[in-house]
């Protein structure tokens, strides 16, 4: 897989630890940027946690915002100036605890930009800690008895799909499989781009430092994510 | 230039708009509501106003930095609780120098409170993040200077790039009478992000607020300390009443100034000396004006509806500069009236 055009070269290698993620899924981004021609007309609005580190990875429009606030940000520079293509990405604490107000409102209210939500079970920045995507019996930093009480952790695209009005896009990939993810990304961006209203990518990823796992035991924590976390996209009533 | 009666709230609205202010994201909230309802009936007409209603303040504040960022001149508006949510953007706005303008309604508190007589959000409107304040407050006291200091606060934010504020109240807000409104020029906003002619030549940029070493953020913040108190001689504001042979001068600021000026007035006709000073910059604080002004005076005199906000600003800019005697009135939020405000000048003279 080539490396995308509209990768900022100079902070490369970006700053994730080794294994993370985040790296597949912003390759998958930057490869969806090259191939619908928007380096110029994206705006790229990131979370706090792991997601900041990407603050100055690629050759776009960048700005870097307060935990679960990058989605009323995408927001505001959306209305402020329509024509740019505004891509929020956050982790799932940002998307789905403290932001998670701002994110179903802006797919309520049709709002026009494209939201992009790194699932890796727990908040990776500050040591593992559970989060709303936490999964039953999982062992965290804040749960260490695997005692965390959700019966369900939170389903982010189903809900959006629930909540959302309009013409919407929503999909839940996995770095298991890049090409489907970008697929989803780049439909999302689309969607966004012919002004059809809010488009939602959640991608299932992996956190080998804190899920405290080898390159094996990353992708057997997936596997048993995707058992969870159904893949694919979801239609309105919240089917796949 | 235009003569017209009008309530507090709507010409905060028409100086926004006189001031080229182009896109309001707001919520909803006591005394600062007809901001956000008149806003939305002006874009409602004029279709090159954006408006926003998000689903708390904190996405007010900062829906309305996304705005300023892709080049709007964006504002917010809000009063006490929702001051208090709005100050995680406006924290953000202060470390990215975005030159946000936020009209806040006073209302008293902690907490819930009341919704018209109010000076407690002073600290929290200049000091509220968890940085240095680098931040303009202008504090108007009548219905002219609501007008022409919101209208001003917008040149000051976009040209020296402080989150800047009018400190205003509940009853400033729901104060009804004659303003004139005279349109100027004050300096055009540009994109942050999106510049086409930037991207042209290929320069693309990443904005942040997070830093991995303490140098990095320590030389962004020195510079901006060193940039504030460049500006700071520009901006600064104040009035002064009868301060050159007063025996007692008075400090206090906005709507309470107000009835303070009335209260001096009154005193100058019985013959007493007494003088105001008046701050109407906030922060910046002039307070080389303040220091010259009480060189004579025997006595001061600190006068708000807050316990001891403002007077502990006050006395921090006199510190070692005078021996003057030092009193104090507070009545955190509950209104002012000349008479009581004569009565206590009474009591100190």
């Amino acid at each position: 897989m080539s490396v995308p055009s509209c990768y900022k070269k100079e902070t490369k290698p970006a700053k994730f630890c080794p294994g993370c993620g985040h790296s597949i899924v912003l390759k998958m981004l930057g490869q969806a940027i090259d191939e619908l021609g928007i380096q110029k007309d994206a705006v790229f609005s990131i979370d706090i946690g792991c997601s900041l580190l990407a603050w100055d990875f690629y050759d776009v429009d960048t700005v870097q915002t307060h935990h679960g606030r990058t989605t009323p940000v995408a927001v505001g520079i959306k209305r402020g100036n329509p024509k740019s293509v505004v891509i929020a990405y956050t982790g799932d604490g940002g998307a789905y605890a403290i932001g998670l107000q701002s994110l179903l409102h802006s797919a309520l209210r049709q709002e026009n930009v494209t939201v992009i939500t790194v699932n890796n079970t727990l908040y990776a920045m500050t040591g593992g800690q559970a989060a709303p995507t936490t999964m039953p019996h999982e062992v965290t930093d804040s749960t260490p008895n695997g005692d965390f009480t959700l019966e369900s952790p939170l389903m982010g695209p189903e809900l959006v799909s629930q909540i959302g009005n309009g013409d919407l896009y929503i999909a839940r990939g996995s770095v298991s499989n890049p090409m489907t993810l970008k697929k989803y990304i780049k439909k999302a961006i689309t969607h966004q781009m012919e002004g059809k209203g809010f488009s939602f990518v959640e991608a299932l990823s992996i956190c080998p430092t804190n899920w405290k796992t080898d390159a094996k035991g990353s992708f057997e924590f997936l596997k048993t994510m995707e058992e969870v976390y159904k893949l694919g996209e979801i239609n309105r009533d919240g089917t796949s | 230039m235009n003569k017209v009666l009008a309530i507090g709230n709507e010409v905060v609205v028409e100086a926004a708009i006189d001031a080229g202010a182009s896109m309001f994201c707001g919520y909803p909230i006591t005394p600062s509501t007809e901001i956000l309802a008149g806003w939305a009936k002006r874009a409602d007409v004029d279709k090159d106003l954006v408006f926003l209603q998000t689903e708390d303040e904190i996405a007010a504040g900062f829906a309305t930095i996304g705005g300023i960022l892709a080049g709007k001149k964006a504002w917010t508006a809000s009063a006490g609780p929702g001051n208090i949510l709005m100050q995680d953007s406006l924290a953000m706005a202060e470390a990215m120098r975005i030159p946000i303008v936020t009209y806040i309604a006073q209302r008293g508190g902690p907490s819930t409170g009341t919704v018209i007589f109010s000076q407690q959000e002073l600290f929290l409107t200049a000091h509220g993040g968890n940085g240095e304040g680098m931040r303009i407050v202008y504090s108007p006291g009548n219905l002219q200077e609501l007008y022409d200091y919101t209208f001003k606060a917008f040149d000051a934010a976009w040209r020296y790039r402080f989150p800047t504020f009018i400190l205003s109240d509940g009853y400033l807000g729901k104060t009804f009478g004659e303003v004139i409104y005279h349109k100027g020029k004050t300096i055009d906003a540009k994109p942050m992000l999106q510049d086409k002619e930037r991207i042209e030549k290929g320069e693309y940029v990443n904005i942040r607020n997070c830093y991995s070493l303490e140098d990095e953020l320590a030389e962004v913040l020195n510079k901006d300390i060193e940039d504030f108190h460049k500006m700071s001689p520009k901006i600064v504001e104040y009035e002064e009443l009868y301060c050159g042979d007063a025996e007692l001068i008075v400090f206090a600021h906005g709507s309470v100034a107000e009835a303070v000026k009335a209260a001096v007035s009154m005193a100058r006709e019985q013959k007493m000396k007494v003088g105001l000073f008046r701050p109407i910059t906030l922060r910046p604080l002039p307070k080389e004006a303040m220091i010259k002004a009480v060189r004579k005076a025997k006595k001061i005199m600190v006068i708000e509806a807050a316990h001891g906000q403002f007077a502990k600003l006050v006395r921090d800019a006199l510190f070692g500069a005078t021996q003057a005697e030092y009193y104090s009135y507070f009545k955190p939020a509950e209104g002012i009236v000349p008479e009581e405000a004569l009565e206590k000048i009474q009591e100190v003279l």
